[in-house]
C-alpha cells in the first residue's frame, strides 16, 4: 500500500477519486481552494470553478440528480451564499451521492468572520461529518457519499483550517467505479411545489430520526477507553489537541457532529466522573448535550469561543493549572501582508488616498488598500457588498444633503461572483456612485484561479471569455470607461470627471496580476545626486523602496530584486530621480 | 521516538514551505508519523510565514505550542525573534542574518531593530546565526536559501542524512537538483 503526505484538502480530493466521484464544483476560498485545484488535474472528473458558491452547489445538485457522485467545495462564508439551494436539497434528497465540503477558519487566517458551519447541518437537518486529520479526510468523504445514498440526503463534510491545510500520512487505496444512475423522473420528490414539499418535510423529520439511530452505531464515532476522572467529547482538530494534552483520558471522538448519538453520549458521560466538551468556535455539541439533560462540567465555561485552540490552551483551561509561560519578544515590528511590487492595485489606492474618497470595499487582495500607508478602504463586509452598499450610501448621503459620492472597489472574480446584481440594482434604482472594477484576470487572493472572465477553464483549457465592460453596458450603466491603474495622473483626472458626472460610473482597469502571470518589467533605480529625500515616493507603499536617513534628510533606494518596474513611485517622485534601469 | 518539534519562519516568497515539505517527507521515509502545518491565503502576501513540522512514533496535534519547539529555523532575523517563545529551554535556533524590511520600514514609518541578534541570544542558549542568503547566492541562486537552511539544520535533526537526501530527490525537480544539493552542502559545511 502506497503512503503519501497529503493536506486535508488533497486527501478529500483523493477520497473523491476513490469514491468514483464525477462532478466537482467550487468557488475558491481559503482554506478550501486546494480540493478543486487537485481535482482539476484528474482525467474523467468534471471539475469546474463556478461563478459563486450557490451556483457551485446547484451544479453539484444537478450532477447528483443526473446519477453521478457530486461534490461542491467552499469556505464557511460561501455556505451562506449556497444556503438557499442547500436547505431545499435537504428536502428533495439526492439520486447519486451529494456532498458539500465546507472549510471553517477558526483564528481567521484569511476570512472576514469566524462562523461555525455545523449550524447549517442542524438547520437543514442533514448529517455533518468532521474528520480529524488527512487520513480521516479521505475516509470520511467516502463515508459521506455512502451515507448520502443510504439516507437520500446531502451531507456536509466540515473541516477547519488546521484540517484542510495540515499535512499528514495517508494510505492510498484503489478507486471504485459506481455505475451511473441516470436521471429519474419523480414529480413528488424533485418538484418542490408546496403540496410536494409538505410531504418531503415529513420525510426529512423521519430521516433525521433514522440518522440518529445510525449515528449510535456508526464507526465514525469512537470511544477511547482511558482514565475516568475527566471524560472528553471532541470532534475534528479539537480531538487531536485533547489527545495531546490528556493522553491517558477517556475520549468520545465524534466523527458525526450532527445528528448526535444520544445513547452513546449518555453511556459515555455516565462512565466518567466529570465531562469535558472541547470544541472551537460555538458550543454546538455542548448545547445539544446539555439539552439532553447531561451535565457538562468543563466546556465553554473554560474554553474560548473566539480563535483557534492548541494543545497547551486545552491543557491549561481544562486542568485549571497555569503552565510556565514564555512571553513573546515585546514591541517587535509587525509584518502585515501588502501589495506585491508591481501590483496594479497600488496606483489606484495611491489616487484614492490622495483624493480622500470614501471607499466601499470588497473581498480580495485590494482589501489591503485599507491598511497604511493608503488607509483608503472604509468598509469590507462580504463578496459583492461594495457595489450594493455604495448605492445605499449614495442614497443615504443624498437624503442628508451631502454631495459626497462613494466609490466601490471590487475585483473581477468578485464582481462576477455577486457584484453584477449590485450594479444592476444601482442602475435600476437611479443610483449615483462610482464602481471601480479591478480586473487583474484572475482570482488573486486565493492564489490565482480561473473564472468566467479569464478565457480558461479550471482544467486550463480555452473557455469563452466574458467581456466585463460590455456586460456593464448591457446592464445599463451610462458611463463605462477603461482606466490604466498604473498611470496615476490620468487616473486622478478621470476620477475627478466621474465625481462631477451624473452616475452610475463604471471604471474598469485591465492590468494582469503580476504574481499570477509572473509579469516582469525592468526595475527602476534612484539617481542619488538628485534625490532630495522628500519621501513623496514612499506613499506608493512598496517594500521595494527603502529610505536611509543622512544628515537632515536622506535618500531613497530601490531594491532591484524586488522592483517590478510599475513606475508608480517614479510618478510620485518630485525631482525626476527615478529612472528605468 | 519522542515527538520532535520544528518551527520554520520567514517572509512570504522565501521558500519556507519547501524546507518543511522535505523534512516531513524524510520523516515518512524513516518510518515515522508526521504532521506539518502551514497557512495560505492572506498571510502570504509578503507577510510573516510560519510552517511547523512534528514527527515521532505517534503525532496528534499538527501545531507546536509555546515552549515546545526543539528547533527553530529562521529565514529572516525579525521573523526568528517573533517565534522565540515557542522554543524549549534546551531547544536550538539557527537563523539567516539577512534582514528583510517590513512595509513600515519601506515607508520610513518605523526602523528595523538593530539589536535582533542580542535579543535572540538572550533568550536561547544554542543560537547559530549566519548569512544564509550569501551562501545561497554563492551556490548559484538566491532561491536555494531553503536548502542552505536545511543543510545548516542537519546537525540538529534526528533524521538520517541519506534519508533527507532521498527526500530532496523526491521533492525537487530533477533539473534543479544539482544547485540545490550544492546549497545543502554549503549550509552544512558553513557552521562549526
Amino acid at each position: 500500500m502506497k503512503k503519501a503526505i497529503l493536506s486535508g484538502n488533497e486527501a478529500i480530493a483523493r477520497g473523491f477519486i476513490e469514491a468514483g466521484g464525477k462532478i466537482a464544483a467550487a468557488y475558491p476560498g481559503t482554506p478550501s481552494t486546494e480540493v478543486l485545484e487537485t481535482l482539476s488535474q484528474v482525467e474523467g472528473i468534471h471539475a469546474e470553478w463556478s461563478v459563486n458558491e450557490k451556483v457551485a452547489f446547484e451544479v453539484a445538485i444537478g450532477g447528483a440528480l443526473s446519477g453521478v457522485r457530486s461534490l461542491a467545495c467552499m469556505k464557511h462564508v460561501g455556505v451562506n451564499v449556497a444556503a438557499d439551494p442547500l436547505m431545499t436539497a435537504a428536502y428533495t434528497g439526492i439520486n447519486a451521492g451529494l456532498v458539500l465540503m465546507a472549510a471553517d477558519d477558526p483564528g481567521m487566517f484569511s476570512s472576514q468572520n469566524e462562523q461555525d458551519t455545523r449550524h447549517f447541518a442542524r438547520l437543514g437537518k442533514i448529517p455533518c461529518l468532521e474528520p480529524a486529520d488527512s487520513a480521516e479526510s479521505k475516509q470520511f468523504i467516502k463515508a459521506a457519499f455512502e451515507l448520502s445514498e443510504s439516507f437520500d440526503t446531502p451531507v456536509i463534510l466540515r473541516t477547519t483550517t488546521r484540517i484542510s491545510h495540515c499535512k499528514s500520512v495517508v494510505t492510498l487505496d484503489p478507486a471504485e467505479s459506481p455505475a451511473g444512475r441516470g436521471l429519474v423522473r419523480d414529480f413528488a420528490k424533485y418538484v418542490m411545489l408546496p403540496s410536494n414539499a409538505k410531504k418531503r418535510h415529513v420525510f426529512v423529520e423521519d430521516r433525521l430520526v433514522r440518522l440518529k439511530a445510525w449515528a449510535e452505531t456508526s464507526t465514525l464515532n469512537q470511544v477511547i477507553d482511558g482514565d475516568k476522572e475527566i471524560g472528553f467529547i471532541a470532534s475534528g482538530i479539537s480531538y487531536q489537541y485533547v489527545r495531546e494534552a490528556f493522553p491517558d483520558a477517556s475520549v468520545l471522538k465524534l466523527g458525526v457532529s450532527f445528528p448526535l448519538p444520544e445513547k452513546l453520549i449518555w453511556k459515555f458521560s455516565a462512565s466518567v466522573k466529570r465531562l469535558a466538551v472541547v470544541e472551537e468556535l460555538d458550543p454546538f455539541l455542548e448545547e445539544q448535550i446539555k439539552a439532553m439533560g447531561i451535565a457538562v462540567h468543563l466546556g465553554k465555561n473554560q474554553l474560548p469561543s473566539c480563535g483557534e485552540f492548541n494543545q497547551r490552551l486545552v491543557r491549561e483551561k481544562i486542568s485549571g493549572i497555569q503552565l510556565p509561560t514564555k512571553e513573546p519578544v515585546a514591541g517587535l515590528l509587525v509584518r502585515p501582508p501588502t501589495f506585491c511590487p508591481g501590483c496594479s492595485h497600488r496606483g489606484l489606492f495611491t489616487v484614492l488616498a490622495k483624493l480622500k474618497l470614501y471607499v466601499s470595499g470588497d473581498i480580495g487582495c485590494y482589501t489591503l488598500g485599507a491598511l497604511p500607508p493608503f488607509s483608503a478602504m472604509h468598509t469590507c463586509i462580504c463578496m459583492g457588498a461594495s457595489v450594493s452598499a455604495a448605492h445605499g450610501m449614495a442614497k443615504g448621503l443624498a437624503l442628508q444633503g451631502a454631495t459626497q459620492k462613494p466609490v466601490a472597489v471590487i475585483g473581477d472574480s468578485t464582481f462576477l461572483h455577486s457584484g453584477i446584481t449590485g450594479l444592476m440594482n444601482m442602475v435600476y434604482n437611479g443610483g449615483d456612485a462610482i464602481v471601480i472594477i479591478m480586473n487583474n484576470d484572475t482570482t488573486g487572493m486565493t492564489g490565482g484561479q480561473e473564472h468566467a472572465g479569464t478565457g480558461r477553464s479550471a482544467k486550463g483549457t480555452a473557455a469563452p471569455r466574458l467581456d466585463i465592460a460590455k456586460l456593464c453596458q448591457v446592464i445599463g450603466a451610462k458611463r463605462v470607461r477603461e482606466i490604466d491603474s498604473y498611470r496615476i495622473k490620468d487616473l486622478e483626472k478621470i476620477m475627478k470627471e466621474e465625481l462631477a458626472a451624473e452616475g452610475p460610473s463604471v471604471l474598469i482597469s485591465n492590468q494582469p496580476c503580476v504574481l499570477r502571470y509572473r509579469v516582469s518589467k525592468k526595475a527602476f533605480a534612484v539617481e542619488r545626486k538628485t534625490c532630495t529625500g522628500c519621501k513623496a515616493c514612499l506613499k506608493a507603499g512598496c517594500i521595494g523602496l527603502s529610505f536611509t536617513p543622512e544628515g537632515k534628510t536622506g535618500y531613497v533606494e530601490i531594491d532591484p530584486l524586488l522592483c517590478n518596474g510599475c513606475g508608480v513611485c517614479a510618478q510620485l517622485c518630485t525631482t525626476g530621480s527615478m529612472k528605468m534601469m | 521516538m519522542k515527538v520532535f518539534n520544528i518551527l520554520i519562519s520567514g517572509v512570504g516568497g522565501q521558500g519556507v514551505l519547501l524546507t518543511s515539505k522535505i523534512i516531513a517527507e524524510a520523516a515518512l521515509l524513516q518510518g515515522l508519523d508526521v504532521k506539518q502545518s502551514e497557512v495560505h491565503g492572506m498571510a502570504q502576501r509578503g507577510g510573516s510565514v510560519l510552517s511547523q513540522v512534528r514527527f515521532g512514533e505517534k503525532v496528534y496535534s499538527p501545531i507546536v505550542s509555546e515552549g515546545e519547539a526543539d528547533l527553530l529555523i529562521g529565514f529572516e532575523p525579525l521573523e526568528t525573534a517573533r517565534y522565540l517563545h515557542f522554543v524549549k529551554d534546551d531547544g536550538a535556533v539557527i537563523y539567516n542574518t539577512r534582514p528583510i524590511g517590513t512595509i513600515g520600514v519601506s515607508i520610513a514609518a518605523e526602523k528595523y531593530p538593530a539589536d535582533i541578534e542580542d535579543i535572540i541570544k538572550s533568550r536561547v542558549k544554542t543560537v547559530l546565526p549566519f548569512d544564509g542568503t550569501q551562501l545561497a547566492v554563492a551556490a548559484g541562486d538566491k532561491r536555494t536559501l531553503n536548502l542552505v537552511m536545511l543543510g545548516a539544520a542537519l546537525r540538529f535533526l534526528p533524521l538520517t542524512e541519506s534519508i533527507i537526501i532521498d527526500a530532496i530527490v523526491n521533492t525537487i525537480p530533477k533539473k534543479a537538483l544539482d544547485i540545490n544539493q550544492k546549497a545543502l552542502e554549503a549550509g552544512k559545511a558553513h557552521l562549526p
